[in-house]
Protein backbone atom coordinates (compact mmCIF):
# COMPACT_ATOMS: atom_id res chain seq x y z
CA UNK A 1 0.00 0.00 0.00
CA UNK A 2 3.02 2.72 1.30
CA UNK A 3 4.75 1.58 -2.02
CA UNK A 4 1.97 1.82 -3.98
CA UNK A 5 1.43 5.29 -2.94
CA UNK A 6 5.47 6.13 -3.20
CA UNK A 7 5.18 5.41 -6.46
CA UNK A 8 2.39 7.33 -7.78
CA UNK A 9 3.61 9.79 -6.44
CA UNK A 10 7.35 9.47 -7.65
CA UNK A 11 5.60 9.54 -11.36
CA UNK A 12 3.00 12.84 -10.71
CA UNK A 13 6.89 14.58 -9.45
CA UNK A 14 8.18 12.67 -12.28
CA UNK A 15 8.65 15.25 -15.64
CA UNK A 16 11.12 14.61 -17.88
CA UNK A 17 13.76 16.37 -17.10
CA UNK A 18 17.20 15.86 -17.91
CA UNK A 19 20.01 18.52 -16.65
CA UNK A 20 23.69 17.73 -17.04
CA UNK A 21 24.55 15.34 -14.07
CA UNK A 22 27.08 18.18 -12.63
CA UNK A 23 24.67 21.06 -12.94
CA UNK A 24 22.26 18.46 -11.06
CA UNK A 25 24.67 17.94 -8.37
CA UNK A 26 25.26 21.24 -7.67
CA UNK A 27 22.11 22.80 -7.40
CA UNK A 28 21.10 19.42 -5.09
CA UNK A 29 23.50 20.96 -2.86
CA UNK A 30 22.54 24.43 -3.50
CA UNK A 31 19.22 23.71 -3.07
CA UNK A 32 19.31 21.84 0.34
CA UNK A 33 21.52 24.25 2.16
CA UNK A 34 19.15 26.95 1.00
CA UNK A 35 16.35 24.80 2.41
CA UNK A 36 18.50 24.43 5.51
CA UNK A 37 18.74 27.90 5.94
CA UNK A 38 14.92 28.07 5.26
CA UNK A 39 14.25 25.85 7.97
CA UNK A 40 16.62 27.72 10.66
CA UNK A 41 15.03 31.01 10.89
CA UNK A 42 12.06 30.29 12.34
CA UNK A 43 13.78 28.84 15.67
CA UNK A 44 16.33 31.87 15.50
CA UNK A 45 13.10 34.41 15.81
CA UNK A 46 11.77 32.35 18.68
CA UNK A 47 15.16 32.15 20.47
CA UNK A 48 15.36 36.25 19.76
CA UNK A 49 11.77 36.22 21.38
CA UNK A 50 13.04 34.81 24.26
CA UNK A 51 16.11 37.30 24.69
CA UNK A 52 14.07 40.06 23.89
CA UNK A 53 11.46 38.83 27.02
CA UNK A 54 14.56 38.07 29.42
CA UNK A 55 15.54 41.85 28.82
CA UNK A 56 12.51 43.22 29.50
CA UNK A 57 12.09 41.28 32.59
CA UNK A 58 15.09 42.32 34.18
CA UNK A 59 14.96 46.07 32.29
CA UNK A 60 11.34 46.57 34.60
CA UNK A 61 13.23 45.34 37.56
CA UNK A 62 10.82 42.77 38.50
CA UNK A 63 13.29 40.59 39.37
CA UNK A 64 16.31 41.26 41.51
CA UNK A 65 19.55 41.14 39.72
CA UNK A 66 20.93 38.48 42.08
CA UNK A 67 18.25 36.15 41.10
CA UNK A 68 18.06 36.81 37.37
CA UNK A 69 20.85 38.84 36.04
CA UNK A 70 20.06 41.13 32.55
CA UNK A 71 20.91 40.14 28.99
CA UNK A 72 23.61 43.57 29.09
CA UNK A 73 25.37 42.35 32.38
CA UNK A 74 25.65 38.62 31.23
CA UNK A 75 27.53 39.76 27.88
CA UNK A 76 29.32 42.09 29.90
CA UNK A 77 31.04 39.25 32.48
CA UNK A 78 31.98 37.29 29.39
CA UNK A 79 33.39 40.60 27.71
CA UNK A 80 35.20 41.40 30.50
CA UNK A 81 36.72 37.68 31.20
CA UNK A 82 37.37 37.01 27.16
CA UNK A 83 40.46 34.50 27.92
CA UNK A 84 38.71 33.08 31.47
CA UNK A 85 35.64 32.14 29.25
CA UNK A 86 37.25 31.24 26.21
CA UNK A 87 39.92 28.69 28.04
CA UNK A 88 36.98 26.64 30.24
CA UNK A 89 35.12 26.58 26.93
CA UNK A 90 37.58 25.17 25.07
CA UNK A 91 38.57 22.82 27.36
CA UNK A 92 34.67 21.40 27.83
CA UNK A 93 34.72 21.55 23.92
CA UNK A 94 37.61 19.35 23.44
CA UNK A 95 36.16 17.01 26.12
CA UNK A 96 32.77 17.01 24.52
CA UNK A 97 34.12 16.39 21.21
CA UNK A 98 36.53 14.01 22.16
CA UNK A 99 33.61 11.61 23.79
CA UNK A 100 31.33 12.59 20.74
CA UNK A 101 34.28 10.82 18.63
CA UNK A 102 34.80 8.07 20.36
CA UNK A 103 31.23 7.25 20.78
CA UNK A 104 30.96 7.32 17.12
CA UNK A 105 33.75 4.91 16.39
CA UNK A 106 32.96 1.99 19.37
CA UNK A 107 29.07 2.99 18.90
CA UNK A 108 29.02 1.97 14.91
CA UNK A 109 31.62 -0.83 15.46
CA UNK A 110 29.51 -2.75 18.21
CA UNK A 111 26.03 -2.09 16.12
CA UNK A 112 27.60 -3.96 13.40
CA UNK A 113 29.10 -6.76 15.43
CA UNK A 114 25.71 -6.75 17.23
CA UNK A 115 23.70 -7.25 14.16
CA UNK A 116 25.92 -9.66 12.56
CA UNK A 117 26.65 -12.52 15.26
CA UNK A 118 23.02 -12.51 17.26
CA UNK A 119 24.75 -14.37 19.96
CA UNK A 120 26.93 -11.18 20.68
CA UNK A 121 23.79 -9.08 20.80
CA UNK A 122 21.73 -10.85 23.17
CA UNK A 123 24.81 -10.82 25.16
CA UNK A 124 25.83 -7.39 24.81
CA UNK A 125 22.52 -5.78 24.84
CA UNK A 126 21.71 -6.37 29.18
CA UNK A 127 25.36 -4.84 29.37
CA UNK A 128 24.45 -1.86 27.24
CA UNK A 129 21.20 -1.37 28.76
CA UNK A 130 22.57 -1.02 32.04
CA UNK A 131 25.23 1.24 31.51
CA UNK A 132 22.43 3.22 29.77
CA UNK A 133 20.36 3.38 32.66
CA UNK A 134 22.77 4.01 35.84
CA UNK A 135 22.41 7.40 36.09
CA UNK A 136 25.73 9.07 34.93
CA UNK A 137 26.34 11.40 38.12
CA UNK A 138 26.37 8.60 39.94
CA UNK A 139 29.07 6.67 38.41
CA UNK A 140 31.25 10.18 37.88
CA UNK A 141 33.21 10.02 41.36
CA UNK A 142 34.52 6.50 40.69
CA UNK A 143 35.73 7.37 37.22
CA UNK A 144 37.36 10.16 38.95
CA UNK A 145 38.80 7.56 41.56
CA UNK A 146 40.06 5.44 38.51
CA UNK A 147 41.12 7.92 36.35
CA UNK A 148 42.02 10.84 38.09
CA UNK A 149 41.76 14.00 37.82
CA UNK A 150 42.13 15.18 34.45
CA UNK A 151 40.45 15.34 30.96
CA UNK A 152 39.75 11.76 30.86
CA UNK A 153 37.09 10.88 33.51
CA UNK A 154 35.11 13.92 31.47
CA UNK A 155 35.69 12.06 28.38
CA UNK A 156 34.76 8.84 29.54
CA UNK A 157 31.36 10.22 30.88
CA UNK A 158 30.60 11.91 27.73
CA UNK A 159 31.41 8.65 25.80
CA UNK A 160 29.22 6.66 27.90
CA UNK A 161 26.15 9.59 27.68
CA UNK A 162 26.74 9.85 24.04
CA UNK A 163 27.11 5.90 23.03
CA UNK A 164 23.89 4.51 23.30
CA UNK A 165 21.69 6.55 20.54
CA UNK A 166 24.11 5.96 18.35
CA UNK A 167 24.27 1.88 19.05
CA UNK A 168 20.20 1.74 18.91
CA UNK A 169 20.05 3.79 15.90
CA UNK A 170 23.05 2.14 13.89
CA UNK A 171 21.06 -1.61 14.79
CA UNK A 172 17.74 -0.02 13.87
CA UNK A 173 19.21 1.09 10.13
CA UNK A 174 21.33 -2.30 9.59
CA UNK A 175 18.38 -4.38 9.77
CA UNK A 176 15.50 -2.45 8.70
CA UNK A 177 17.45 -3.24 5.40
CA UNK A 178 14.89 -4.56 2.90
CA UNK A 179 15.40 -8.45 2.12
CA UNK A 180 15.15 -8.49 -1.18
CA UNK A 181 18.16 -5.68 -1.30
CA UNK A 182 20.09 -8.81 0.75
CA UNK A 183 18.66 -11.21 -1.79
CA UNK A 184 19.74 -9.39 -4.74
CA UNK A 185 22.92 -8.85 -3.56
CA UNK A 186 23.52 -12.58 -3.46
CA UNK A 187 22.50 -13.37 -6.84
CA UNK A 188 25.25 -10.74 -7.86
CA UNK A 189 27.99 -12.82 -6.00
CA UNK A 190 28.72 -10.05 -3.80
CA UNK A 191 30.89 -11.31 -0.90
CA UNK A 192 29.52 -9.87 3.01
CA UNK A 193 32.25 -7.25 2.67
CA UNK A 194 30.94 -5.84 -0.54
CA UNK A 195 26.97 -6.31 0.41
CA UNK A 196 28.02 -4.09 3.77
CA UNK A 197 30.14 -1.45 1.82
CA UNK A 198 27.79 -0.68 -0.80
CA UNK A 199 24.42 -1.75 0.19
CA UNK A 200 23.87 -1.99 3.99
CA UNK A 201 25.93 0.72 5.41
CA UNK A 202 24.80 3.48 3.25
CA UNK A 203 21.35 2.64 3.50
CA UNK A 204 21.64 2.80 7.64
CA UNK A 205 23.14 6.36 7.26
CA UNK A 206 19.64 7.89 8.29
CA UNK A 207 18.79 6.37 11.11
CA UNK A 208 22.72 6.59 12.02
CA UNK A 209 22.17 10.23 11.51
CA UNK A 210 19.53 10.39 13.74
CA UNK A 211 21.12 8.95 16.53
CA UNK A 212 24.30 11.13 16.04
CA UNK A 213 22.09 14.16 16.69
CA UNK A 214 20.63 12.58 19.79
CA UNK A 215 24.19 12.05 20.92
CA UNK A 216 26.16 15.40 20.34
CA UNK A 217 23.83 16.72 22.73
CA UNK A 218 24.19 13.87 24.99
CA UNK A 219 27.85 14.28 25.11
CA UNK A 220 27.80 17.90 25.92
CA UNK A 221 25.75 16.70 28.97
CA UNK A 222 28.24 14.14 30.15
CA UNK A 223 31.23 16.36 29.67
CA UNK A 224 29.68 18.67 32.18
CA UNK A 225 28.45 16.08 34.20
CA UNK A 226 32.25 14.99 34.61
CA UNK A 227 32.94 18.29 35.48
CA UNK A 228 30.32 18.64 38.05
CA UNK A 229 31.95 15.98 39.81
CA UNK A 230 35.49 16.88 40.34
CA UNK A 231 37.20 19.33 38.01
CA UNK A 232 39.71 22.48 37.98
CA UNK A 233 38.47 23.40 34.80
CA UNK A 234 35.86 23.33 32.03
CA UNK A 235 32.40 24.55 32.02
CA UNK A 236 31.14 22.76 34.72
CA UNK A 237 33.50 23.94 37.41
CA UNK A 238 32.92 27.80 36.43
CA UNK A 239 29.21 27.01 36.94
CA UNK A 240 29.78 25.36 40.46
CA UNK A 241 32.17 28.43 41.36
CA UNK A 242 29.58 30.97 40.33
CA UNK A 243 27.37 29.28 42.54
CA UNK A 244 29.67 28.83 45.29
CA UNK A 245 29.94 32.65 44.94
CA UNK A 246 26.25 33.46 43.87
CA UNK A 247 27.76 35.28 40.62
CA UNK A 248 24.75 34.74 38.85
CA UNK A 249 25.83 36.86 35.85
CA UNK A 250 28.91 34.48 35.56
CA UNK A 251 26.52 31.20 36.29
CA UNK A 252 24.18 32.70 33.21
CA UNK A 253 26.89 33.11 30.80
CA UNK A 254 28.28 29.49 31.34
CA UNK A 255 25.16 28.07 31.35
CA UNK A 256 24.11 30.04 27.51
CA UNK A 257 28.06 29.26 26.37
CA UNK A 258 27.37 25.45 27.40
CA UNK A 259 23.96 25.54 25.34
CA UNK A 260 25.55 27.38 22.43
CA UNK A 261 28.47 24.09 22.23
CA UNK A 262 25.64 21.54 22.48
CA UNK A 263 23.63 23.48 19.70
CA UNK A 264 26.52 24.02 17.33
CA UNK A 265 27.62 20.42 17.84
CA UNK A 266 23.62 19.53 16.89
CA UNK A 267 24.12 21.77 14.07
CA UNK A 268 27.40 20.51 12.55
CA UNK A 269 25.73 17.49 12.25
CA UNK A 270 22.49 18.22 10.68
CA UNK A 271 24.71 20.35 7.72
CA UNK A 272 26.42 17.15 7.68
CA UNK A 273 23.84 15.16 7.03
CA UNK A 274 22.66 17.65 4.14
CA UNK A 275 25.71 17.35 2.44
CA UNK A 276 26.44 13.63 2.96
CA UNK A 277 22.59 12.07 2.50
CA UNK A 278 21.47 14.80 -0.26
CA UNK A 279 19.02 12.16 -1.67
CA UNK A 280 17.43 11.75 2.10
CA UNK A 281 17.32 15.39 2.86
CA UNK A 282 15.81 16.00 -0.35
CA UNK A 283 13.19 12.90 0.41
CA UNK A 284 12.39 13.88 3.69
CA UNK A 285 11.01 17.65 2.97
CA UNK A 286 8.90 15.54 0.73
CA UNK A 287 7.63 13.11 3.52
CA UNK A 288 6.75 16.31 5.82
CA UNK A 289 4.62 17.46 2.66
CA UNK A 290 2.91 13.73 1.65
CA UNK A 291 3.05 12.07 5.29
CA UNK A 292 5.05 9.05 3.62
CA UNK B 1 24.10 -6.10 -32.20
CA UNK B 2 26.27 -7.95 -29.81
CA UNK B 3 23.49 -8.88 -27.49
CA UNK B 4 21.67 -11.47 -29.61
CA UNK B 5 24.16 -14.39 -29.11
CA UNK B 6 24.10 -15.02 -25.14
CA UNK B 7 22.60 -18.11 -25.13
CA UNK B 8 23.82 -19.97 -28.02
CA UNK B 9 27.64 -19.48 -26.88
CA UNK B 10 27.11 -21.26 -23.47
CA UNK B 11 29.25 -23.62 -23.35
CA UNK B 12 28.41 -25.66 -20.32
CA UNK B 13 24.86 -26.78 -22.23
CA UNK B 14 26.62 -29.13 -23.87
CA UNK B 15 27.18 -30.88 -20.63
CA UNK B 16 24.32 -31.15 -19.50
CA UNK B 17 20.65 -32.77 -20.98
CA UNK B 18 20.57 -29.18 -23.11
CA UNK B 19 17.92 -27.57 -21.04
CA UNK B 20 18.25 -24.34 -19.13
CA UNK B 21 16.14 -25.03 -15.89
CA UNK B 22 15.14 -28.56 -14.59
CA UNK B 23 12.90 -28.82 -11.58
CA UNK B 24 12.60 -32.13 -11.06
CA UNK B 25 9.85 -33.61 -7.85
CA UNK B 26 10.73 -30.75 -5.47
CA UNK B 27 8.99 -30.44 -2.68
CA UNK B 28 9.39 -26.81 -0.37
CA UNK B 29 8.02 -26.73 3.44
CA UNK B 30 8.37 -23.82 5.64
CA UNK B 31 8.47 -24.41 9.57
CA UNK B 32 6.61 -22.50 11.54
CA UNK B 33 6.19 -21.95 15.51
CA UNK B 34 2.68 -23.12 14.63
CA UNK B 35 2.36 -25.78 12.38
CA UNK B 36 4.69 -27.14 9.31
CA UNK B 37 3.45 -25.36 6.18
CA UNK B 38 3.88 -27.11 2.34
CA UNK B 39 4.42 -24.29 -0.57
CA UNK B 40 5.50 -26.42 -3.00
CA UNK B 41 4.48 -30.38 -3.94
CA UNK B 42 5.40 -32.68 -6.52
CA UNK B 43 7.04 -29.95 -9.07
CA UNK B 44 8.37 -30.73 -12.24
CA UNK B 45 9.35 -28.57 -14.94
CA UNK B 46 11.79 -28.37 -18.03
CA UNK B 47 12.42 -25.09 -19.43
CA UNK B 48 14.76 -25.07 -22.24
CA UNK B 49 17.27 -22.45 -23.21
CA UNK B 50 15.46 -19.78 -24.79
CA UNK B 51 12.01 -19.80 -23.51
CA UNK B 52 9.97 -17.63 -22.13
CA UNK B 53 7.52 -19.12 -19.77
CA UNK B 54 5.03 -17.60 -17.22
CA UNK B 55 3.67 -18.88 -13.92
CA UNK B 56 0.28 -17.92 -12.79
CA UNK B 57 -1.57 -18.86 -9.87
CA UNK B 58 -3.79 -17.67 -6.79
CA UNK B 59 -1.80 -15.80 -4.54
CA UNK B 60 0.53 -17.63 -1.60
CA UNK B 61 0.66 -20.69 -4.34
CA UNK B 62 4.88 -20.65 -4.32
CA UNK B 63 5.37 -18.96 -7.44
CA UNK B 64 8.01 -16.75 -6.21
CA UNK B 65 9.40 -19.63 -4.34
CA UNK B 66 9.59 -21.21 -7.37
CA UNK B 67 12.16 -18.61 -8.50
CA UNK B 68 13.76 -18.37 -5.09
CA UNK B 69 14.77 -22.21 -5.84
CA UNK B 70 15.78 -21.34 -9.23
CA UNK B 71 18.20 -18.78 -7.90
CA UNK B 72 19.24 -20.90 -5.17
CA UNK B 73 17.97 -18.23 -2.75
CA UNK B 74 16.35 -20.95 -1.26
CA UNK B 75 16.51 -24.80 -0.64
CA UNK B 76 14.18 -27.29 -2.06
CA UNK B 77 12.91 -29.51 0.60
CA UNK B 78 12.69 -32.39 -1.12
CA UNK B 79 13.98 -33.21 -4.87
CA UNK B 80 16.43 -31.27 -7.74
CA UNK B 81 16.76 -28.27 -9.42
CA UNK B 82 19.17 -27.77 -12.27
CA UNK B 83 20.77 -24.80 -13.51
CA UNK B 84 22.02 -25.40 -17.30
CA UNK B 85 22.26 -29.64 -15.91
CA UNK B 86 24.08 -28.11 -13.14
CA UNK B 87 22.75 -28.86 -9.68
CA UNK B 88 21.79 -25.49 -7.64
CA UNK B 89 23.25 -25.90 -4.04
CA UNK B 90 23.40 -22.33 -3.27
CA UNK B 91 22.75 -18.68 -5.03
CA UNK B 92 23.12 -18.58 -8.54
CA UNK B 93 25.39 -15.54 -10.01
CA UNK B 94 24.51 -17.14 -13.60
CA UNK B 95 21.19 -15.49 -13.41
CA UNK B 96 19.52 -12.06 -13.03
CA UNK B 97 16.91 -11.14 -10.76
CA UNK B 98 13.57 -8.63 -11.13
CA UNK B 99 11.36 -7.90 -8.18
CA UNK B 100 8.30 -6.66 -8.17
CA UNK B 101 9.76 -3.60 -6.72
CA UNK B 102 12.56 -2.43 -8.12
CA UNK B 103 14.81 -2.54 -5.21
CA UNK B 104 16.81 0.46 -6.30
CA UNK B 105 19.58 2.04 -4.16
CA UNK B 106 18.31 5.56 -3.52
CA UNK B 107 21.65 7.13 -3.12
CA UNK B 108 22.60 5.96 -6.47
CA UNK B 109 21.88 7.33 -10.05
CA UNK B 110 19.98 5.10 -12.69
CA UNK B 111 23.32 4.71 -14.46
CA UNK B 112 25.07 3.70 -10.83
CA UNK B 113 22.61 1.07 -9.89
CA UNK B 114 22.91 -0.71 -13.43
CA UNK B 115 26.69 -0.50 -12.79
CA UNK B 116 25.98 -1.98 -8.99
CA UNK B 117 25.62 -5.25 -10.65
CA UNK B 118 29.67 -4.96 -12.42
CA UNK B 119 30.87 -3.58 -8.85
CA UNK B 120 29.77 -6.84 -7.24
CA UNK B 121 31.20 -9.42 -10.13
CA UNK B 122 34.28 -7.06 -10.65
CA UNK B 123 33.59 -6.80 -14.24
CA UNK B 124 36.34 -4.65 -16.35
CA UNK B 125 35.05 -1.18 -16.47
CA UNK B 126 36.09 -0.42 -20.00
CA UNK B 127 33.83 -3.19 -21.48
CA UNK B 128 30.59 -2.48 -18.89
CA UNK B 129 30.93 1.18 -19.92
CA UNK B 130 29.15 -0.19 -23.48
CA UNK B 131 27.37 -2.13 -22.28
CA UNK B 132 25.43 0.03 -19.81
CA UNK B 133 25.29 2.89 -23.04
CA UNK B 134 23.51 -0.56 -24.85
CA UNK B 135 21.40 -1.58 -22.17
CA UNK B 136 20.14 2.10 -21.65
CA UNK B 137 19.29 2.81 -24.80
CA UNK B 138 17.88 -0.87 -25.37
CA UNK B 139 15.68 0.22 -22.21
CA UNK B 140 14.42 3.43 -23.44
CA UNK B 141 16.40 5.20 -20.60
CA UNK B 142 18.22 7.62 -22.53
CA UNK B 143 17.89 10.91 -21.07
CA UNK B 144 17.52 9.41 -17.51
CA UNK B 145 20.78 7.79 -16.69
CA UNK B 146 21.61 10.62 -14.47
CA UNK B 147 18.31 10.74 -12.69
CA UNK B 148 18.17 9.64 -9.41
CA UNK B 149 15.32 6.61 -8.00
CA UNK B 150 12.98 9.10 -6.65
CA UNK B 151 12.83 11.21 -9.78
CA UNK B 152 11.78 8.45 -11.53
CA UNK B 153 8.83 6.92 -12.26
CA UNK B 154 7.55 3.55 -11.26
CA UNK B 155 7.78 2.10 -14.57
CA UNK B 156 11.69 3.68 -14.94
CA UNK B 157 12.44 2.62 -12.37
CA UNK B 158 11.96 -1.02 -13.29
CA UNK B 159 13.58 -0.57 -16.30
CA UNK B 160 16.56 0.80 -14.13
CA UNK B 161 16.04 -2.89 -12.56
CA UNK B 162 15.72 -4.29 -15.93
CA UNK B 163 18.73 -3.65 -17.35
CA UNK B 164 20.52 -4.42 -13.40
CA UNK B 165 19.35 -7.71 -14.12
CA UNK B 166 20.38 -8.19 -18.15
CA UNK B 167 23.85 -6.30 -17.46
CA UNK B 168 26.49 -9.61 -17.27
CA UNK B 169 24.14 -10.93 -19.91
CA UNK B 170 22.57 -13.90 -17.75
CA UNK B 171 21.27 -16.85 -19.51
CA UNK B 172 18.12 -17.15 -17.33
CA UNK B 173 16.24 -13.93 -16.21
CA UNK B 174 13.82 -14.31 -12.86
CA UNK B 175 10.98 -11.94 -13.13
CA UNK B 176 8.84 -11.85 -9.83
CA UNK B 177 5.83 -9.68 -10.55
CA UNK B 178 8.00 -7.38 -12.14
CA UNK B 179 4.93 -4.75 -13.17
CA UNK B 180 2.60 -5.60 -9.93
CA UNK B 181 3.03 -2.33 -9.03
CA UNK B 182 2.41 -0.61 -12.63
CA UNK B 183 -0.26 1.26 -14.21
CA UNK B 184 -2.34 -0.73 -16.50
CA UNK B 185 -1.19 1.73 -19.42
CA UNK B 186 2.62 1.80 -18.29
CA UNK B 187 2.45 -2.20 -17.75
CA UNK B 188 1.20 -2.89 -21.22
CA UNK B 189 4.10 -0.66 -22.63
CA UNK B 190 6.65 -2.80 -20.28
CA UNK B 191 5.12 -6.18 -21.81
CA UNK B 192 5.11 -5.17 -25.10
CA UNK B 193 9.34 -3.62 -24.38
CA UNK B 194 9.57 -6.43 -22.41
CA UNK B 195 8.63 -9.04 -25.32
CA UNK B 196 11.19 -7.12 -27.67
CA UNK B 197 13.94 -6.98 -25.14
CA UNK B 198 13.26 -10.75 -24.21
CA UNK B 199 13.84 -11.76 -28.62
CA UNK B 200 16.81 -9.28 -28.68
CA UNK B 201 18.68 -10.99 -26.06
CA UNK B 202 17.46 -14.89 -26.39
CA UNK B 203 17.69 -14.89 -22.77
CA UNK B 204 15.46 -17.92 -21.12
CA UNK B 205 13.40 -15.93 -19.06
CA UNK B 206 10.66 -17.04 -16.24
CA UNK B 207 8.05 -14.50 -15.37
CA UNK B 208 5.80 -14.94 -12.05
CA UNK B 209 3.02 -12.82 -12.65
CA UNK B 210 -1.00 -11.89 -11.54
CA UNK B 211 -1.88 -11.02 -15.09
CA UNK B 212 -3.32 -13.46 -16.99
CA UNK B 213 -2.92 -11.54 -20.29
CA UNK B 214 0.71 -10.22 -19.47
CA UNK B 215 1.37 -14.22 -19.07
CA UNK B 216 -0.11 -15.08 -21.99
CA UNK B 217 0.79 -12.86 -23.97
CA UNK B 218 4.73 -12.34 -22.97
CA UNK B 219 5.44 -16.52 -22.64
CA UNK B 220 5.55 -19.79 -25.46
CA UNK B 221 4.30 -21.53 -22.35
CA UNK B 222 2.24 -20.51 -19.51
CA UNK B 223 2.48 -22.38 -16.27
CA UNK B 224 -0.92 -22.53 -14.37
CA UNK B 225 -0.60 -23.65 -10.76
CA UNK B 226 -3.22 -24.70 -8.09
CA UNK B 227 -3.24 -23.17 -4.23
CA UNK B 228 -1.21 -23.98 -1.54
CA UNK B 229 0.74 -26.21 -1.41
CA UNK B 230 1.50 -25.53 -5.20
CA UNK B 231 2.10 -27.61 -7.96
CA UNK B 232 1.50 -27.39 -11.72
CA UNK B 233 -1.95 -27.95 -12.61
CA UNK B 234 -1.73 -27.35 -16.50
CA UNK B 235 0.61 -26.17 -18.96
CA UNK B 236 -0.61 -24.52 -21.76
CA UNK B 237 1.50 -24.16 -24.95
CA UNK B 238 0.99 -20.48 -26.18
CA UNK B 239 -0.35 -20.80 -30.00
CA UNK B 240 0.68 -17.40 -31.01
CA UNK B 241 3.06 -15.96 -34.01
CA UNK B 242 6.66 -15.10 -32.84
CA UNK B 243 5.54 -11.49 -34.10
CA UNK B 244 3.26 -10.52 -31.68
CA UNK B 245 1.50 -7.31 -32.12
CA UNK B 246 -0.08 -5.81 -28.69
CA UNK B 247 -3.34 -4.62 -30.29
CA UNK B 248 -3.60 -7.61 -32.73
CA UNK B 249 -2.68 -10.17 -30.13
CA UNK B 250 -5.37 -9.44 -27.61
CA UNK B 251 -8.18 -9.90 -30.65
CA UNK B 252 -6.54 -13.31 -32.03
CA UNK B 253 -9.10 -16.23 -31.12
CA UNK B 254 -5.93 -18.26 -30.04
CA UNK B 255 -4.89 -15.55 -27.30
CA UNK B 256 -8.73 -15.94 -26.14
CA UNK B 257 -8.44 -19.77 -25.98
CA UNK B 258 -5.29 -19.50 -23.87
CA UNK B 259 -6.39 -17.11 -21.57
CA UNK B 260 -10.01 -18.41 -21.12
CA UNK B 261 -8.27 -21.67 -20.28
CA UNK B 262 -6.30 -20.35 -17.85
CA UNK B 263 -9.11 -18.62 -16.17
CA UNK B 264 -10.94 -21.41 -16.25
CA UNK B 265 -7.98 -23.56 -14.25
CA UNK B 266 -7.68 -20.89 -12.33
CA UNK B 267 -11.33 -20.26 -11.06
CA UNK B 268 -12.10 -23.94 -11.00
CA UNK B 269 -9.39 -24.33 -8.56
CA UNK B 270 -10.14 -21.40 -6.16
CA UNK B 271 -13.97 -22.37 -6.13
CA UNK B 272 -12.87 -26.20 -5.25
CA UNK B 273 -10.98 -25.50 -2.30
Amino acid sequence: MAAQSTIEHRESSAPARTPAPAARRRAGAGASLLRFARSTWRPAAVLAAIFVVWWAVTAADLVKPYLVPSPGTTLDVVLAQTGYFAHHTWITSYETILGFAIAIVVGVVSAVVMVYSPTVEKSLYPLLLFAQVIPKIAIAPLFIVWLGFGLTPKVVVAVLMAFFPIVISTVTGLKSIDPEMLQLSATMGAGPGQTFTKIRFPAALPHLFAGLKVAATMAVTGAVVGEFVGANEGLGYVILQANGNLDTPTLFAGLLIMSLLGVVLFVAVELLEYLVLPWHASRRTDAATTSL
Amino acid sequence: MTVGNTTTQRPDDATSTGAAVEIDQVAVRFRTKKKDVTALRDVSLRIEPGEFVSIVGASGCGKSTLLKLVSGLLRPSSGQVRLHGEDVRGPRRDIGYVFQRAALLEWRTARRNILLQAEMRRLPKAQVRQRVDELIEMTGLTGFEDAYPNELSGGMQQRVALCRALLHRPPVLLMDEPFGALDALTREQMNVELRRIWRETGTTVLLVTHSIAEAVYLANRVIVMTPRPGTVAEVIDVDLPVERDYGQTMSEPAFARATGRIRDLLGATTTAE
